[in-house]
């Protein structure tokens, strides 16, 4: 954990009971079971815009708390904790778009609802299946055009915060936007979003894009190390009670070593996303590369501990009844999201000029 | 649990050096920062920058140059080699963040810190806890000026890493201790003149019979004899005792409390990795791996290292240790706020080993047949380097508690994992 001042220990511990209590795993599986169309659960959003976790990141004259991306992600690493299906982390990134963007008009109209909940926003950026900010889509005359793929919390979205050739735009749901629900093994909302001529107001230029691409991943990956952390620890208490051979699991050596292996990697995994974090909320020259080594780190980490979660869990990590197969099925949605391990490795290296 | 532990600091410099950097430090403690830079520059004699600390050299001390001597005579005087040690003993008597102060400074200007080994980061602290008034007026300042060389008596030929099954056994003969039994990998038991040593006082108990005490290296009966190493490099030893006489006030604690203070010793080692006794020896940029990898096999068109599988194993080494020092730097401020010490520190042994290692076998990789030269014309300096400090690595992840050791620390420790039942 890093060295948090007063207001983020409270903020988290209210993060964690709220989670621990309101939102635990089987919120989800009864979410995944009862399929909305929007992809969450209106009431528990309406809970976080109460608690104002939507405007953490935005400015107070705008309704927001300007607690920061540190404190943010305490947040969104509870929720990952139970895999909550919450859109606070798309639309805190989008949220920040317009802070950083130039449009006083997009952050008079969206900032103050955004951070009260009102809205859900999220980002448009990606094309394919795999992270690039090269993209197609146009801006001709203020209207925006380009088909956006996997645009997470798509179905739900009031707005989107999108990435055209020349930069990135804001544009409502309404004309010339059609949303088409992709349905991934992770049971959360992704979808293809199609501009056709819809009315766009810009934020900024392609810079402001890759500084939102480095907080979304920021953010995504301190909702892995949520995952992460009690994926093993649940691991951990399975094998503390399972009995084979007359022991426990727990006393074997053999797994015993694989489970400090894992610790070894989540604690260098949450130096990386607290370090991202830390980097984005001091403004640092190298964010680029403190948000790749984070989402390096937490992919790779991730990876590991979701699937060595269903091997040890054994057959029972194999049925629906069980968590693990929740974790490693969002895990592996999220490793991909906003770039990969390999992904970002290679642009570390270009990053260090190597 | 443990073997000795030698030079642990080199293994740890360039991590911390860089976590140093990632801290960035504000601009607090001003009027101290500006007294520590005068003193150093009024003291640090010029033809020392960029050079390392005689004591933690490999191969031994060596002779002091009349340079060398000043400056830890200096540093010894003003007790800045170990800035937080109390001052009645001769310590700095500064608190954390001073500390941190005086290490950036040194950083600043390529000094080393010239007090160093293993009275500083590990006998001294536990004498300081456990140790009486009488002994640490007796050993304390030796350490502090380094004057006084110490040497770790923990592993036998027959204790390893289960080190509570030392025999060397010391004799209860009324006003002294006849010691009689083996102690290996003595890490500079040749250079050293004493020895804090785990003996057993008990045959009947394993942990409970075991007592630390001080041994004098050039007392009748101690013989020492070089270990030569797959490096070719002799910085252990095996040391005999042959009917050795020590006197009985060299027992530290009591008789049976030896396991206990001995663990603690190595609790403090731990520590002095997280920010303390740092020296200034840091890996610059121009033998980073990447950039010897980019002397040796070249960048392509577009400023990639032309092997594209030794450039992924290189940036994920390099991502290693960045996050390395990241966590360093964590658990440095974790320690310092009221959360008191976190998981993160147990783990570092294991990843400052691993970084270790792979630093050593990517930069021969890279090398190709240049990076494996034993002496001799052919090879450059730097070259000849890379070889004995690869052969050398492998010792990192054994001693001090091998990485099987660790894990089994980490999962029994921390995540209660328990034995078989």
């Amino acid at each position: 954990m890093a060295a948090l001042n007063d207001e983020q220990v409270m903020l988290r511990d209210m993060a964690r009971e709220w989670a621990d209590n309101e939102s635990p795993v089987t919120a989800f599986r009864k979410l995944r079971d009862a399929a909305p169309a929007t992809g969450f659960d209106p009431e528990a959003w309406g809970a976080i815009g109460q608690m104002g976790w939507g405007g953490i990141v935005i400015p107070e004259e705008f309704g927001g708390s300007a607690f920061g991306y540190l404190s943010l992600g305490l947040v969104v690493e509870q929720l990952g904790r139970n895999l909550a299906a919450s859109p606070l982390s798309s639309t805190a990134v989008a949220a920040s778009a317009i802070v950083m963007g130039k449009s006083d008009k997009a952050k008079q109209e969206w900032l103050p609802r955004l951070a009260s909940g009102e809205a859900v926003a999220t980002l448009a950026i990606d094309e394919g299946p795999t992270h690039n900010l090269s993209v197609q889509a146009k801006v001709t005359d203020g209207k925006l055009s380009g088909t956006k793929a996997f645009v997470a919390e798509g179905d739900g979205a009031d707005a989107f915060v999108v990435a055209a050739e020349d930069g990135l735009y804001l544009v409502a749901k309404g004309d010339g936007v059609t949303v088409t629900s992709r349905h991934m093994a992770d049971s959360r909302s992704h979808a293809e979003v199609r501009f056709d001529n819809a009315v766009a107001e810009k934020l900024g230029g392609i810079e402001l894009t890759a500084a939102v691409a480095d907080r979304a991943a920021a953010v995504t990956a301190a909702e892995m190390l949520g995952m992460a952390d009690s994926a093993f620890h649940q691991t951990l208490d399975y094998l503390k009670q399972r009995v084979q051979f007359g022991q426990v699991l727990s006393t074997f050596q053999a797994l015993q070593h694989r489970m400090a292996k894992m610790l070894t990697e989540l604690e260098l995994m949450r130096s990386t996303v607290e370090g991202a974090l830390e980097a984005i909320d001091a403004g640092r020259s190298d964010i680029d590369q403190a948000v790749s080594l984070a989402k390096a780190t937490a992919g790779d980490t991730l990876r590991l501990v979701t699937r060595e979660m269903v091997q040890l869990y054994g057959g029972v990590g194999m049925t629906d009844e069980y968590d693990a197969g929740l974790y490693l099925k969002r895990a592996a949605v999220l490793e991909a999201m906003w770039g990969n391990a390999a992904y970002h490795r290679d642009r570390f290296g270009r990053l260090n000029d190597y | 649990m443990s073997t000795s532990i030698p030079f642990i600091q080199n293994v740890e410099t360039d991590a911390m050096a860089s976590a140093a950097e990632q801290t960035r430090p504000a601009d607090m403690g001003d009027d101290f920062r500006q007294e520590a830079r005068e003193w150093i520059a009024a003291n640090f004699p010029a033809s020392l920058r960029g050079t390392d600390n005689a004591m933690s050299a490999i191969e031994g001390p060596g002779d002091e140059t009349p340079d060398q001597r000043k400056w830890r005579e200096a540093m010894g005087g003003k007790g800045w080699g170990v800035p937080t040690w109390p001052k009645e003993y001769g310590g700095g008597g500064l608190d954390r963040a001073q500390a941190r102060i005086v290490q950036e400074e040194l950083a600043r200007v390529g000094a080393y810190n010239p007090i160093g080994g293993m009275g500083v980061m590990m006998f001294g602290p536990t004498l300081l806890e456990y140790g009486t008034e009488e002994q640490k007026r007796e050993h304390i300042p030796g350490i502090v000026r380094g004057e006084v060389r110490w040497c770790q008596g923990y592993s036998e030929p027959g204790a390893g890493s289960d080190l509570a099954s030392l025999q060397t056994f010391a004799e209860d003969k009324g006003d002294h201790y006849l010691v009689n039994g083996q102690k290996t990998w003595t890490s500079g038991g040749q250079w050293a003149d004493k020895c804090f040593a785990l003996v057993r006082t008990d045959k009947t108990q394993k942990h409970a019979g075991i007592s630390f005490l001080l041994i004098d290296m050039d007392a009748e009966g101690v013989e020492t004899k070089p270990i030569r190493l797959i490096s070719g490099q002799s910085p252990f030893c095996e040391t005999f005792f042959t009917n050795v006489r020590v006197p009985k006030e060299n027992l530290v604690g009591h008789e049976g409390q030896g396991w206990t203070i001995g663990t603690r010793l190595l609790q403090h080692e731990r520590s002095s990795l997280s920010g303390g006794s740092g020296s200034a020896s840091r890996m610059n940029a121009g033998n980073s791996v990447p950039s010897i990898a980019k002397k040796y096999r070249g960048i392509d068109a577009d400023g990639r290292l032309s092997d594209a599988d030794l450039r992924t194993r290189i940036i994920k080494h390099e991502m290693d240790q960045r996050a390395f020092a990241l966590t360093l730097r964590r658990a440095a401020l974790e320690a310092k706020g009221n959360a008191g010490p976190s998981a993160a520190t147990s783990i570092m042994k294991n990843v400052g080993a691993r970084i270790t290692q792979d630093r050593a076998e990517l930069n021969i990789e890279i090398m190709g047949m240049q990076g494996l030269g034993w002496e001799g014309e052919g090879f450059s300096e730097e070259e000849l380097t890379q070889t004995r400090t690869w052969l050398w690595g492998k010792a990192v992840s054994i001693y001090g508690g091998s990485s099987e050791i660790q894990n089994n620390v980490i999962a029994k420790r921390i995540l209660g994992m328990l034995d078989h039942q």
